[in-house]
């Protein structure tokens, strides 16, 4: 009886060993294969070894056969060498107009704010005057719209309530502080093309990019644009890299929607 | 009309909403761009047969290591270790586990494939954007097996131009003047290799005096000066055949030979008279054109790639300085003003610099400044280095420079050394012997 368990259970164990010896494959996950990328063949010329210069003429008709027989080195056409104009000097236009936009910006608030004061002061002295009602209430109502409006944007009482229209100066800086980290500029860029890069993102609250898409995707693709095409891939790698950003903890509806603009200029001039 | 007053005030409200931020990112890290350069896959067979053909078994790991080497010295990479790598080449190359490259910090990956097919080398390799885990591209070659190491430059030049927006320089020869034996008898042969230092060959055997050597910028030819009987002589070299040609004998001191952009001419000065001007010769009907006719000393002209323009040195205002002038000697403008003399003017590939050779209160400089003269900027500073060449996507210069003989006469050593533009990335290129006068040939798979 214990003989028979004995033999029993010898033989389990062997064909036990036996399997999982001989049928690893079967735990195996099998390997994934990526989708079948096509790939550019390029024959290279056999431009190899250079003759001692007295060895030369024996081999010079040697050359001339393989010459016949050398197969062009790359399918793609040739691409056009750029030539620039030597006389091109870099000027910073496009620099002096963004900052005449900036400066312009700056000053409508102040140009609001003389505004409402005569409009307030004139209606102090109006609502003073107590034979002048209803020819006040009938003006005001005629008016509502652009009392509402400059009252809306000034008053002091209300700004205080109300959400800023961007981010404040500290959650700008901590965003900026952010992305130069991650942005690795390709130093080997030209510092004086117009190479501003914009991009637009659809943002989560917790800073993660949920779409990014560049403004300017055609250039992408155009012949000619290679730099503007490579420093639009830096941009991108950038966000990636440093994903989630650094947004406000509040008013997701603010920022949400959020566009960074990429310029390498000024460290590329260095 | 108040509905519409109040319609508008609204939509502006509605605007203010949904008005966009934008934020202005001007500066970034100058570091540089992480990559990783996985060892080229190849199978057993194929390791047989590199052992065979080339007495090189790891035929992959080798090119990687080719790869690597280039893009580091370029400055503008840094190839990662690869002790640091989580997936093995094999995997990699099929489909790489872009979270273990994310995790070494990894922007960019380098994969391929390397085997044998009907007697010829053929190898494939991908470039990854691992942040987007995405591929960028993915080139294969076929190509006699001693053409290996020249594989592994092609793919640099192919990954650097597809990461920096320009075309590569790895896939390039050096040519230069080899000298050995002591400073005053020196041994001077032309020398050749490739632009790492690698396949070095000896293209004259030293019995004379040769002399700046330059490539010319359309195919693998290359002008030098040598002293026959102690006249000057400017030869035509084909490395590919060998072939040596005269170009002719000029009187007096004639210096620097050098191709115009088509390769048709070549431009140099030399003296008639005790007068140095420079001069053209059309290679083809051998018709000699003098260029400028001033009573000073017109030395190293150069052309600019588009060939409208020659920049030159002349010391016609006192002493040494560079001058530009239209291609036919017309319109002579001074451009340099800065203090000290001014030297070798070549002017860059890409048309935008002239580089030159500056000494100031006894020491050497080599800058560039723009063809107006404007923005010279001095990239390096050494007790003695000349002669400036461009990389040809003009991004690098190699110079010479030698070292001071100590009280005894010795010490003295000449050596090949490359900058980039920035001034930063500043290496010594390694030649077997002392080195001077070097050119850099175009890219050789154009």
């Amino acid at each position: 009886m214990y003989r028979n368990i004995t033999i029993s259970t010898g033989f389990h164990l062997l064909i036990i060993i036996v399997a999982t010896l001989s049928l690893p494959f079967l735990a195996k996950t099998p390997i994934e294969l990526p989708p079948i990328v096509s790939i550019e063949l390029i024959q290279i010329t056999d431009k190899t070894s250079i003759p001692f210069a007295p060895k030369a003429k024996k081999i010079i008709e040697k050359v001339k056969k393989k010459e016949k027989e050398r197969v062009v080195s790359e399918q793609a056409p040739p691409k056009k060498i750029k030539k620039e104009k030597p006389d091109a000097v870099p000027l910073p236009d496009k620099k002096i107009e963004k900052v005449k936009k900036i400066e312009e910006k700056k000053q409508n608030p102040k140009k609001i704010e003389t505004e409402v004061k005569q409009v307030s002061e004139f209606e102090k002295k109006e609502l003073f005057d107590p034979n002048n009602i209803a020819a006040l209430i009938d003006k005001s109502k005629e008016d509502l719209a652009e009392t509402t409006k400059t009252t809306n944007k000034i008053t002091q009482s209300q700004d205080r309530n109300a959400e800023p229209s961007g981010l404040s100066l500290s959650e700008e800086d901590a965003l900026k502080a952010q992305i130069f980290g991650c942005w690795s500029i390709p130093l080997g860029l030209p510092y004086n093309k117009n190479l501003l890069v914009r991009i637009k993102m659809q943002l989560k609250p917790d800073g993660t990019v949920i779409k990014s898409e560049i403004l300017d995707h055609a250039r992408m693709n155009k012949p000619g644009q290679g730099f503007y095409k490579v420093l639009a891939e830096s941009a991108l790698r950038a966000i990636r890299l440093c994903q989630p950003l650094r947004v406000p903890t509040r008013g997701y509806e603010r920022w949400k929607d959020l566009q960074l603009n990429f310029d390498a200029r000024e460290m590329l001039e260095g | 009309m108040n509905l519409l007053r109040i319609l508008t005030i609204l939509l502006l409200i509605q605007f203010k909403a949904y008005a966009l931020i934008e934020v202005d990112i001007t500066r970034g890290n100058l570091s540089p761009l992480p990559i990783a350069v996985s060892a080229l896959f190849s199978d057993n067979d194929s390791h047989a047969k590199f052992e065979k053909i080339l007495k090189q078994k790891d035929l992959g790991s080798e090119i990687s290591i080719i790869i690597e080497n280039n893009l580091k010295q370029t400055g503008l990479f840094n190839p990662l270790d690869k002790d640091a790598f989580l997936q093995n080449s094999e995997i990699a190359h099929l489909k790489p586990r872009f979270e273990d490259w994310a995790l070494i910090k990894s922007q960019a990956l380098i994969t391929g494939k390397v085997e044998m097919v009907d007697e010829k080398l053929r190898v494939e390799f991908r470039l990854w954007d691992v942040l987007a885990a995405k591929e960028m591209l993915a080139l294969a070659f076929t190509t006699v097996p001693t053409n290996w190491r020249r594989v592994g430059h092609i793919i640099t030049d192919k990954v650097y131009e597809r990461l920096t927006g320009e075309k590569g320089y790895f896939d390039t020869r050096i040519i230069y003047v080899s000298e050995e034996g002591p400073k005053t008898k020196r041994v001077k042969k032309l020398a050749i290799m490739d632009q790492d230092g690698f396949n070095l060959k000896y293209l004259t055997l030293g019995n004379e005096l040769v002399l700046t050597p330059r490539f010319n910028p359309t195919n693998q030819m290359v002008t030098y000066l040598s002293y026959f009987r102690n006249l000057p002589r400017v030869y035509l070299l084909d490395i590919e055949t060998g072939m040596q040609e005269v170009v002719g004998d000029f009187p007096g001191m004639t210096f620097a030979p050098r191709f115009s952009p088509d390769g048709k001419k070549i431009i140099m000065s030399f003296a008639t008279g005790g007068n140095s001007d420079i001069y053209t010769m059309d290679l083809e009907n051998r018709v000699v054109e003098r260029i400028t006719n001033h009573p000073s000393i017109d030395t190293s002209p150069s052309f600019s790639p588009n060939g409208k323009y020659i920049c030159f040195n002349s010391d016609r205002s006192g002493y040494q300085q560079i001058y530009v002038m239209r291609s036919d000697g017309s319109n002579v403008k001074r451009i340099s003003f800065g203090n000290g003399i001014y030297a070798t003017p070549v002017w860059s590939p890409r048309g935008d610099l002239i580089a030159f050779t500056k000494l100031h209160k006894g020491r050497f400089y080599i800058g560039v400044m723009r063809m107006d003269g404007s923005g010279e900027r001095l990239l390096t500073e050494n007790f003695y280095q000349e002669a400036p060449s461009w990389s040809p996507n003009g991004r690098v210069l190699i110079f010479y420079r030698e070292t001071k003989t100590d009280e005894k006469g010795e010490g003295f050593s000449a050596k090949l050394w490359s900058i980039d533009l920035t001034g930063y990335n500043e290496r010594q290129v390694p030649t077997k012997t002392d080195a001077s006068d070097p050119s850099w040939s175009s890219l050789l798979s154009n």
